[in-house]
């Protein structure tokens, strides 16, 4: 079937990834951020996979430290993020009243103020020095206005539908509508929503880093490329730097985007409606 | 003194539709006077189109709508009005609903014998056993088996076996009356007679009155003792069933009967006055059906009709009873 | 003569194919009005789409083809292959919802000129619907409504007025007052009858409600699990019908001022998924044998323009 193989590339993918990034490390003795530890610009060997980049660093373990940090970043923050947007999205759209209302005007807030400008302003105030964690909480506020609204559109057409007069003549209680009838109509699309959210925010980091403002001297996969811009990687030669993050990038959106497109079409088949 | 199975007085629902501009009030139910008594379970029928305010009128004594004014009292417990209501609880016991679409009475994300044992246990108050053995008795009586039923989904059942589940979840809690809005009007005509009759072997087993909201009046008069036709938010014609179906008093039942696609006698063929913009209809002053009546006269347009009380107990609305 | 030879009409689904339609064919003369019945899931509605040629993934026409009797713009037979540039000028279609079928975002006026024949000018015909439309009684200021601010039944009413206006050889409705009232039904019911008569066109009419089909139509075509069962003369039909099937769906109905017990159509229809084997009534069959488990009986005709596929028709009669 289409939609399996699509999710089984995709999770292929991904599995290859996290286990890559999270069990690699523990072979690696030296602390890939320290620079000037090898020999600066080696080619490709058997000694240093990718070779080495120009603050001497082995590219190779750079990435794979790269590849970890990111991943842990974006699942942490999605995490947090996708709770936030359910308990919010949920209970505003269920309850209704003026508390939907007040609800909503934060989230609404929250939605408009437009991220990169404001990021720009913050990252430019504490240029580069920001912990690593303080970027995760940023990037948490500024991630769960957007599903809040749709997991509280998809609760509101769910409370009018019939099933839920149902579940009260059984005597279920509010919280247990939420829960039971409500929420797994929610559920198919919060497991997309947390994929795309790993997605958006190891975006947002990367572009963050590119600019200079994350926490360069921790690996990611923006602080490669922001290293390797400006140490004019091209120009240079030395193309396995900036290439090997990109190629990392994209085929570990690719694994995103394919375990998140498969999973919505699993669903969907599930539910009979295909 | 008989018990009251259903009274409501002077019950109104206004709905204000439309934007900023061009607001609509719509009369969903207008001075409904209904009462019907008796100490044995009896099958009351509310029958009209859509519009006539039947599915308003269940749907506020199921108390999932709230009256604009008015009281409602079903089997001796307020369901709206001033007053002293019943808790929850207490009125769940008392009263269940069967809805018009079986599938989407089921979430398609739970297994439907769920939804029995929910009742069981949080309505009845029962432990998880004694919920099997009642569930299991609940789906014999509409003649299903619990082995049959259990652990499957809504998609797996046909609409007839989905509205009996439907049934036997609402028959659970014992209610002394369960509100079927249009209960068969999304299954096959050939198959629906399955449901009906199963209606009426529960009056007697279960001792449950039903309150049969539709608008098909060859079931209605199959199965009713009472039976109140409603036109645009207002009562036209209540009574015993049958005396009102054989001998019908108020044009609109006449109009009715005559539009019944029968198996015995073939339709005249003439024109039929039907409503233009049905909207406008209830913002008439007098009697509603009064572009339609072969009988209306300009009092019609003058004066709301009242009840008129009849010998054998029925209350006619029209000003020619 | 609309003549549908051997139809197999077949769904693709994640499952695998399904034979919506199973080898039907059949002869139906011009001029009347074709009623065609049984429950849900018997194949009524794939009939009706092949006969319009709404043929699209996942439908497919295994086999079989429908030859409609009447002739095209080029003066050659039409048949499945060429009716879709005729429709709603020589053949048309009234669908159960109409909401479902009217753009929602466009007036009614400009959904009736849709189907311009390419030599007519639209002012012209617009001015001709305006007529048409107060002919059948119809305010024409509904032609000036989006679809949602008009009632079920007028929708409907507007929709039986598009596909008559041009006046089309073949008119094929599928359940077109199944979401009607009662009264809203006689009334479309009787405009196409009426319509018909003028028209001298024929019609064929689906419906699961035989009270419906007793009113109006001529002659009765009624499908079970995908496969004919019984065809001829709506009179002779409910009147004597020949197999069990019909019996029981006439038997079923109720009507006001008949108190004798009625019944409704037991069990379910068999899954077509299943390998199915003889006939296929026969496991709801009071009259069932083994020679009907088995061997599958053919549409023969037992009087003169009545046929049933039952081996124990003339039981019945």
């Amino acid at each position: 079937m289409n939609s399996n193989l699509r999710l089984k590339i995709g999770l292929a993918i991904l599995t290859v990834f996290t286990i890559g990034s999270l069990l690699l490390p523990f072979f690696n003795t030296v602390d890939p951020s320290q620079q000037g530890k090898y020999l600066k610009n080696l080619p490709m060997s058997s000694a240093h996979l990718l070779g080495t980049n120009s603050l001497g660093q082995d590219t190779f373990w750079f990435l794979v430290f790269a590849i970890r940090n990111s991943l842990l970043l974006g699942v942490a923050v999605s995490l947090c993020s996708t709770i936030i947007s359910v308990l919010v999205g949920l209970s505003a759209g269920y309850i209704g009243g003026w508390y939907d209302r007040v609800v909503m005007l934060i989230t609404d807030s929250f939605i408009t103020i437009p991220i990169l400008p404001i990021l720009i302003v913050l990252g430019a105030l504490v240029r580069g020095s920001t912990s690593f964690f303080s970027i995760g909480l940023i990037l948490v506020v500024f991630s769960w206005a957007w599903n809040s609204r749709t997991i509280r559109s998809i609760a509101l057409s769910v409370r009018e539908r019939e099933f839920i007069n149902m579940a009260r003549f059984s005597g279920m209680s509010t919280l247990g509508i939420i829960l039971k009838e409500v929420f797994p109509y929610v559920y198919a699309y919060t497991v997309v929503g947390f994929i795309n959210s790993i997605l958006f925010v190891i975006n947002t980091e990367a572009a963050l880093a590119v600019i200079g403002l994350s926490n360069v001297r921790v690996p990611t996969l923006g602080s490669i490329i922001f290293w390797a811009l400006n140490y004019n990687a091209l120009f240079i030669g030395q193309f396995t730097w900036v290439v090997a993050p990109v190629v990392a990038t994209v085929l570990l959106f690719l694994g995103l985007f394919l375990t998140s497109t498969g999973y919505n079409e699993l669903f969907a088949l599930r539910r009979g409606r295909v | 003194m008989a018990t009251t199975v259903l009274k409501t007085q002077k019950l109104n629902k206004v709905y204000r539709l439309g934007g900023l501009f061009r607001r609509v009030r719509i009369n969903a139910l207008d001075d409904v006077n209904l009462h019907v008594e008796n100490d044995q379970p009896v099958i009351v029928s509310l029958v009209g189109e859509s519009g006539s305010g039947k599915t308003t009128l269940a749907k506020v004594i199921l108390r999932l709508v709230e009256p604009t004014s008015g009281r409602a009292v079903v089997y001796d417990r307020l369901v709206a009005g001033e007053g002293d209501k019943p808790t929850r609880q207490d009125f769940m016991r008392a009263v269940q609903p069967i809805f018009q679409n079986p599938f989407e009475a089921f979430s398609s994300y739970r297994t439907v014998d769920t939804y029995l044992q929910t009742t069981a246990t949080r309505i009845n108050g029962l432990n998880q056993a004694q919920a099997v053995e009642v569930v299991s008795e609940a789906l014999t009586s509409v003649g299903l088996k619990y082995d049959d039923v259990r652990g499957k989904y809504p998609n797996q059942f046909s609409g007839g076996e989905l509205q009996r589940v439907s049934i036997a979840r609402a028959l659970i809690p014992h209610p002394n009356i369960i509100v079927a809005d249009e209960p068969v009007s999304m299954i096959d005509a050939s198959l629906r007679m399955n449901i009906i009759n199963l209606f009426l072997s529960l009056k007697e087993t279960y001792k449950t009155s039903f309150l049969y909201i539709t608008h098909d009046l060859a079931t209605a008069y199959y199965i009713s003792d009472y039976l109140a036709v409603m036109y645009r938010g207002s009562i036209v014609e209540v009574g015993q069933a049958k005396a009102v179906l054989s001998s019908p008093q108020h044009p609109y039942t006449r109009l009715l009967l005559e539009s019944i696609p029968a198996t015995n006698r073939k339709w005249a063929q003439q024109p039929i006055a039907l409503s233009d913009i049905e909207t406008k209809e209830y913002q008439f002053g007098g009697c509603r059906f009064r572009n339609r009546c072969p009988l209306a006269k300009d009092i019609c347009a003058q004066e709301r009709p009242t009840a008129v009380k009849k010998e054998d107990g029925r209350e006619v609305y029209c000003h020619f009873a | 003569m609309i003549k549908l030879n051997n139809i197999v009409a077949t769904y693709t689904t994640v499952r695998g194919q399904v034979r919506a339609v199973d080898g039907v064919s059949l002869d139906i003369p011009n001029g009347i009005i074709l009623g065609v019945a049984g429950e849900s899931g018997c194949g009524k509605s794939t009939l009706l789409k092949v006969l319009y040629g709404d043929i699209g993934f996942p439908l497919t026409l295994q086999t079989g083809c429908v030859e409609y009797g009447f002739q095209g713009d080029d003066g050659l037979q039409i048949t499945t292959s060429t009716i879709r540039q005729y429709w709603f000028r020589r053949i048309s279609y009234i669908p159960q919802s109409s909401m479902s079928s009217l753009n929602p975002v466009v007036r009614i006026r400009k959904q009736f000129i849709d189907f311009l024949p390419p030599d007519r000018r639209k002012d012209q015909v617009l001015e001709e619907v305006r007529a048409y439309v107060k002919k059948l009684d119809l305010p024409p200021e509904a032609l000036d409504a989006y679809p949602h601010q008009l009632s079920g039944g007028m929708r409907q009413r507007l929709m039986v007025a598009m596909a008559t206006f041009f006046n089309p050889d073949l008119i094929l409705a599928d359940e077109p007052t199944t979401a009607l009232d009662v009264v809203v039904q006689k009334g479309i019911l009787l405009l196409l009858m009426d319509l018909q008569q003028q028209m001298k066109n024929t019609m064929i009419f689906v419906s699961h409600d035989m009270g419906v089909h007793y009113q109006i139509t001529h002659k009765m075509f009624i499908m079970y699990a995908a496969k004919a069962v019984e065809f001829g003369d709506s009179n002779a039909i409910f009147e004597s019908p020949l197999h069990p099937y019909t019996k029981m769906l006439i038997e079923s109905l109720p009507t006001v001022g008949d108190d004798h017990l009625r019944q409704g159509v037991i069990g379910r229809p068999p899954s077509l998924w299943d390998n199915l084997r003889g006939c296929r009534f026969a496991a709801r069959c009071p009259l069932a044998t083994e020679l009907c488990r088995s061997e599958e009986p053919n549409l023969i005709e037992y009087t003169p323009g009545h046929f049933a596929a039952c081996h124990y028709a003339e039981k019945l009669s």
